[in-house]
């Protein structure tokens, strides 16, 4: 084979989701045995990207993708991950796809199993009823956990295994596959210890000067600047970046992932002194159990009046503490509202008492989606506080009172600029972004003294966005009601809040007014402090 | 010191995971004092349940190992190796032939409505069995449909198993031609105990069976996709396929076991020996030490032994007792409910415990790496 | 143009009501109004069918009406009636060993058919709680054990009424009971309306009609709200300070006491009393006949009951009737099987509803 050519290139790829353009003319190419760095924030079309190289169905169900790409010269064209792996191309995701019953020799070999010489039976019936050969596939599996260079029992059980070697399984799988040359790693080291994590790093390298050619996605710099030759950057679907590890440094990479020269860094520059006002709340070392959104000890006042904003990166905790506080997952330390201190683990307080939630999840947690908008919108204010309700018999009876209900309904469906054919359609039937509206009619129906939304603009157009967050701006306003706002788009957290609050594992890593510029903010969310600071100890 | 600790701990667990079988070693040792039978007697009534039964039970093994929990589709395969048994009837083929004859006209049958279940419960992912459940009740229609109205009408059948008025199957049909031909093809008797050696070979053929399916690849899917469909569909294996072949063998089998049983009855209850079967043989299954989830073929001979040892000495033991052999009876009854009824409750709340757990892991681990 | 519009608006309305409403009850509604149609042939009054199905709508209503709430609640379709069963059959045996005869028997019979629906039910909302997911399958085991477990019970527990025991013995319940001189017919004869063939029962449908009443206004109430609520999105409520646990109890006691009070209007027409497993298939035809309402697995409404009753019992009163008399043959029973658990079947694997 021809040294020259490129073990992967990419050309000109774009992508668009119903008119969504999600990725611009990417363009890049890897060597042979080279590791690539690919980071960005959330939504900047990493994943997106990876799809389309792993020949996810996803991709062409939403209409397939623009550009090529060629695999050792050879234009690739996958309708299945199966033909990517097929090609050589191995991926290995954020959640494991690992069985847990099975063997570390059984899933790595799963569904390539080596089978003994036929019998009469599946001669008759096909050869699904070969007996399968245990020695060889430990053999194969065990020639995979060398090229590793890991220690994995391969006779342990997945569910006796701890996080990393999960890992290790899942990627030796991808190892033990015929004619593997391109490693695809999503975020990962989010899961694993400091330790496992240096030992990924190490097996990367290894595995690198084995000819294997890998993209390495991740959120830690320090990682990437550890392992990687080429680092690419990219930020809302392009590649604003394509770095040589040799020549650039965790600031310029920072700079490159959040900086954009964009007019002024639009901050929220009402510049009101929050300093002042009073606390309204106060959470002291609270800490959730939320999967995946752990809040391991976060401590803030929110001041009266003020719109609060929380950012972060995914799976750092900032989603679970507004559900956490709301009783959602379980939580606890302590937190006082209005100089009550708040029960945790009890929906029921929290909006008896004032509070009130819009929930990143809207179809699982936010709405009853097989129900008329009316209810959606009234359902919580009724049950916690008793309004739009009629007493029958001295109140021995709580009849719904329907005229009331439609009232309101259609009051905040004239107000929010709900799209719907009446207040009767059922919650189902809305698109996303006034779905998020009926969400949010649903707390503001509470009037609620301090309201949590949780990534309100997840998912939905840019006008439904507008209205959005000029209605949390207008209830704040006008209601003074004191808004926490949890926010992947760090732009969008800017551009409404007074002051914003960046989560790292579940800590407050450290708290800016909204007129910082992107490059603080930046710095604060990937850590660079950390990684910095590592460096230089070493 | 410790490893005393550690034993104790063991034996709680052994306990704990065995609570069913010794809850029924103790049942059945109470009911066999009171039900003052000689060792022989039972010794022989045991061996005659043990071949009855056992092959219809391990037909339940498979389903398991592919996820699906309890078939009680299997009445399925019930009904069709009773249409063979009628058929062997009707042409007046005896003996080792006739059963031969009845399983081959029941495999056909069996792979269609196997088949037909599968695809059904494909679309009812999660709640296989009440769905299974139901679809036995479904296709009981079916088969009185074709039994009592479609036979000797469309379907030519002449002898005397017709009802007087030109059609349908009689309630009882005598299988005198096929009466215990497989039990006593060997004859043998140990110590006043007689033993139906040759289908007690056919079970142990049946096992092997089982055993070496476990090894194939087929098996090994049927293992991947009982734990994690989507896993396993990202392995490419192909899941729809590799359940709906799973209850095939298991209606197939149960079948085959059917057509034992009623040889060794000598009598089939046409409209009626098929309906309670799914529940006997689940519950000798889960009696034995199985769960929804695992089951192995330990449990089914320990579930069959000790679930007929309760079911054969509990009325006699009633009526000892308190005089009252319908008490036994009804005893007995609401012991196979009640068995199923807990294993199903303790299934559930192991896998919700399970749910709970992986996320404290998750936090546990979580807090490590900090 | 707009024509067109309208025209295929039409045709898609067509499609969007058999879509809603299914095709099986289609079927089913068809096959019955072709029962009708043609029972004049076979010489079949239509007005006694209709005078049967009445009096069978009164006996099976409410049995049907008790799946309602734990539909509402998420519990699923809930084929441990026969635990409500018992409650009724404590119910009627206790008020009739205690001497109670009459009106009053009946009246002293639903009150102890509460308490013990409550009783059960609260232990059995218990459970599911604990089996969230499987509760159906656990629902029909729970339901077959306690009937299993209650045969026991009937033979040993002290009752004494000689109307009640058998004779030979003087001790254990009988396996039927006849209900006459204690509330046999206390409610069918209530008001009841006598048109040459045509009977109404006005007493049983009233009594039907109070208890649904009862559960349309339980419906329309904070806590009926709630429950529907659980019922559609569980976490939803519970993020709006619901406690969905008692919720999903609450409705659990009140399908095991509408159970109860349903087989106490079912024994009132039949006469009798069955005991030890009469309860046990009981749950079938209640389940088929609200899915043949229109109701799924996880909604039902008090139209789907009266039609699905309807339909039903119509099918059973008039299959019989009219195939003997048409083709001297009668599949009635084996038509039944297929319908009521194919409807079943049909409810279980729709898509949309499998979770």
């Amino acid at each position: 084979m021809d040294n020259m050519t490129p073990v992967l290139e990419v050309k000109n790829i774009s992508k668009d989701f119903f008119g969504n353009q999600v990725l611009k003319n990417i363009n890049f190419s890897m060597e042979k045995g080279e590791i690539l760095g690919l980071v960005g924030e959330n939504g900047a079309g990493k994943s997106t990207l990876m799809k389309i190289l792993f020949g996810m169905n996803e991709i062409a169900e939403t209409g397939g993708y623009g550009g090529s790409f060629f695999l050792d010269g050879k234009e690739a064209k996958f309708t299945s991950p199966f033909d990517a792996l097929d090609a050589g191309i191995g991926m290995v995701h954020q959640e494991f796809s690992l069985l847990p019953d099975f063997t570390t020799t059984e899933n790595i070999v799963l569904n390539r199993e080596d089978r003994k010489k036929s019998s009469v039976l599946s001669d008759i019936f096909g050869n699904r009823l070969d007996t399968i050969d245990r020695k060889a596939m430990e053999k194969n599996a065990i020639e995979a956990i060398n090229k590793l260079g890991v220690d994995l029992d391969e006779d342990m059980l997945v569910s006796q295994m701890p996080v990393g070697h999960k890992e290790f399984t899942e990627i030796s799988r991808e190892l033990s596959r015929v004619g593997m040359k391109l490693l695809i790693l999503d975020e990962p080291t989010a899961v694993l210890t400091e330790s496992e994590a240096e030992t990924l790093l190490m097996t990367m390298k290894k595995l690198s000067r084995g000819g294997i050619s890998i993209i390495f996605i991740t959120h830690r710099l320090h990682e990437i600047m550890e392992v990687c030759d080429k680092i690419l950057v990219m930020r809302d679907g392009v590649i604003v970046s394509n770095l040589d590890k040799d020549k650039t440094s965790i600031p310029e990479i920072t700079k490159a992932m959040v900086g954009r020269e964009v007019k002024g860094g639009e901050g929220n520059k009402e510049g009101r002194d929050i300093e002042k006002l009073p606390d309204v709340m106060k959470i002291e070392h609270l800490w959730v159990n939320m999967p995946g959104e752990i809040v391991r000890d976060f401590s803030i006042s929110v001041k009266k009046g003020e719109i609060l904003g929380i950012g972060g990166l995914a799976g750092q905790g900032k989603l679970g503490i507004p559900n956490g506080i709301m009783g959602l997952y379980p939580a606890g330390g302590k937190v006082t509202f209005e100089d009550k201190e708040v029960k945790l683990n009890n929906p029921d307080w929290c909006i008896k008492n004032g509070l009130a939630f819009v929930s990143e999840d809207r179809r699982g947690v936010g709405l009853l989606l097989d129900e008329s908008l009316e209810w959606n919108v009234t359902f919580t204010a009724m049950q916690a506080q008793n309004k739009y309700l009629k007493p029958i018999l001295g109140g021995l009876i709580k009849w719904r009172d329907q005229k009331a209900i439609e009232e309101a309904t259609n009051k905040y469906i004239k107000e929010l600029q709900i799209k719907c054919t009446s207040s009767k359609q059922k919650a189902k039937a809305l698109s996303g972004g006034n779905q998020q509206k009926v969400c949010l009619a649903k707390a503001f129906a509470l009037e609620p003294k301090l309201l949590f939304v949780s990534e309100p603009t997840r998912g939905i157009d840019v006008g439904a966005k507008a209205l959005v967050l000029e209605a949390l701006k207008k209830a704040n306003k006008e209601n003074g009601t004191t808004i926490v706002m949890v926010s992947s788009e760090l732009e969008e957290l800017r551009s409404i809040c007074d002051r914003i609050a960046i989560i790292t594992d579940g800590k407050v890593e450290g708290i800016l007014p909204a007129s910082s510029s992107s490059e603080e903010f930046g710095a604060l969310m990937i850590s660079a402090g950390k990684a910095l600071k590592k460096e230089t100890e070493k | 010191m410790k490893g005393n600790l550690l034993s104790g701990k063991k034996a709680g667990t052994f306990l704990l995971n065995n609570m069913v079988p010794i809850m029924f070693i103790v049942i059945g040792g109470i009911g066999i004092v009171f039900s003052g039978f000689s060792g022989t007697a039972i010794m022989n009534e045991m061996m005659t349940r043990l071949s009855r039964n056992s092959f219809l039970v391990i037909s339940l093994l498979i389903p398991i190992m592919a996820g699906m929990g309890l078939n009680f589709g299997m009445t399925l395969g019930a009904m069709a190796g009773q249409i063979g048994l009628i058929f062997i009837t009707e042409w007046g083929i005896v003996g080792i032939p006739g059963m031969v004859l009845a399983a081959i006209i029941s495999t056909p049958i069996s792979i269609l409505l196997g088949w037909w279940c599968g695809k059904i419960l494909n679309l009812a992912k999660g709640r296989e069995m009440v769905t299974s459940y139901i679809i036995g009740f479904f296709v009981n229609g079916i088969y009185q449909l074709v039994v009592l109205f479609m036979m000797g009408s469309i379907i030519p059948i002449k002898s005397e198993i017709l009802l007087p008025r030109g059609y349908g199957i009689r309630n009882t049909v005598n299988l005198i031609g096929i009466r215990k031909c497989l039990d006593n093809l060997i004859p043998l008797k140990i110590a006043g105990v007689s033993i139906p050696l040759a289908t007690f070979i056919l079970i142990a053929l049946l096992c092997v069976f089982i055993l070496w399916f476990k090894k194939t690849k087929l098996g090994q899917d049927m293992r991947a996709v009982g734990q994690d469909m989507e896993v396993a569909r990202e392995a490419g294996i192909k899941v729809e396929e590799t359940r709906i072949i799973s209850i095939i063998i298991s209606t197939v089998l149960a079948g085959y076991g059917m057509i034992i049983y009623l040889q060794n009855m000598g009598t089939l209850n046409t409209y009626n020996s098929h309906n309670q079967i799914g529940m006997f043989s689940a519950a000798a299954l889960l009696v034995g030490g199985a769960s929804v989830d695992k089951a192995n073929i330990r449990n089914v001979f320990l579930g069959v032994i000790l679930f007929h040892l309760m079911f054969y000495v509990a009325p006699y033991a009633g009526k000892n007792l308190i005089g009252e052999a319908q008490l036994g009876e009804y005893f007995r009854v609401f012991v196979s409910y009640g068995v199923i009824t807990l294993a199903l409750v303790m299934y559930e709340m192991r896998k919700k415990r399970e749910g709970r757990e992986k996320g404290e892991m998750l936090a546990e681990a979580q807090k490590e790496a900090k | 143009m707009k024509k067109e519009i309208a025209q295929s608006s039409v045709k898609e309305k067509i499609k969007g009501f058999i879509d809603s409403f299914g095709w099986p009850r289609l079927i089913i509604a068809g096959f019955l109004l072709l029962l009708f149609l043609v029972a004049p042939l076979g010489g079949i009054s239509i007005l006694t069918s209709i005078s049967d199905v009445l009096m069978r709508f009164g006996m099976n209503s409410i049995m049907v009406l008790a799946m309602v709430p734990m539909i509402h609640s998420g519990c699923g379709l809930n084929f441990g009636l026969p635990l409500g069963i018992i409650s009724g059959l404590l119910g009627g045996t206790l008020s009739m060993q205690f001497g109670f005869t009459g009106g009053v028997s009946f009246l002293v019979a639903i009150l102890i058919t509460v308490f013990f629906g409550t009783l059960f039910g609260w232990a059995y909302g218990v459970l599911l709680n604990k089996v969230k997911g499987g509760e159906m399958m656990i629902a029909t085991y729970v339901g077959y054990a306690a009937v299993s477990f209650m045969c026991i019970m009937w033979l040993l527990l002290p009752y004494s009424n000689p109307q009640m025991v058998w004779g030979y013995k003087g001790t254990g319940l009988r396996t039927t009971i006849s209900t006459e001189g204690y509330y046999l017919h206390i409610l069918s004869d209530f008001l009841k309306i006598k048109i040459g063939n045509l009977e109404i029962p006005t007493g049983a449908l009233l009594f039907f009609a109070f208890f649904a009443f009862l559960m349309w206004a339980f419906l329309h109430t904070k806590t009926g709200t709630a429950m529907t609520a659980v019922g559609s999105n569980p976490t939803f409520a519970k993020a709006s300070g619901i406690n969905v646990d008692r919720t999903r109890t609450l409705s659990v006691i009140m399908s095991t006491v509408l159970g109860g009070i349903g087989i106490l209007a079912y024994q009132q027409a039949f006469g009798f009393i069955q005991l030890y497993m009469g309860p046990f298939y009981m749950a079938l035809p209640a389940v088929s006949a609200i899915l043949i309402g229109g109701a799924s697995v996880n909604k039902a409404s008090i139209p789907n009951v009266i039609i699905g009753t309807l339909l039903f019992q119509g099918i059973v009163t008039m299959t019989p009737s009219v195939m003997n008399s048409l083709i001297h043959t009668d599949m009635s029973e084996v038509i039944r099987i297929i319908a009521s658990n194919g409807m079943i079947l049909y409810a279980l694997t729709r898509k949309s509803e499998a979770k």
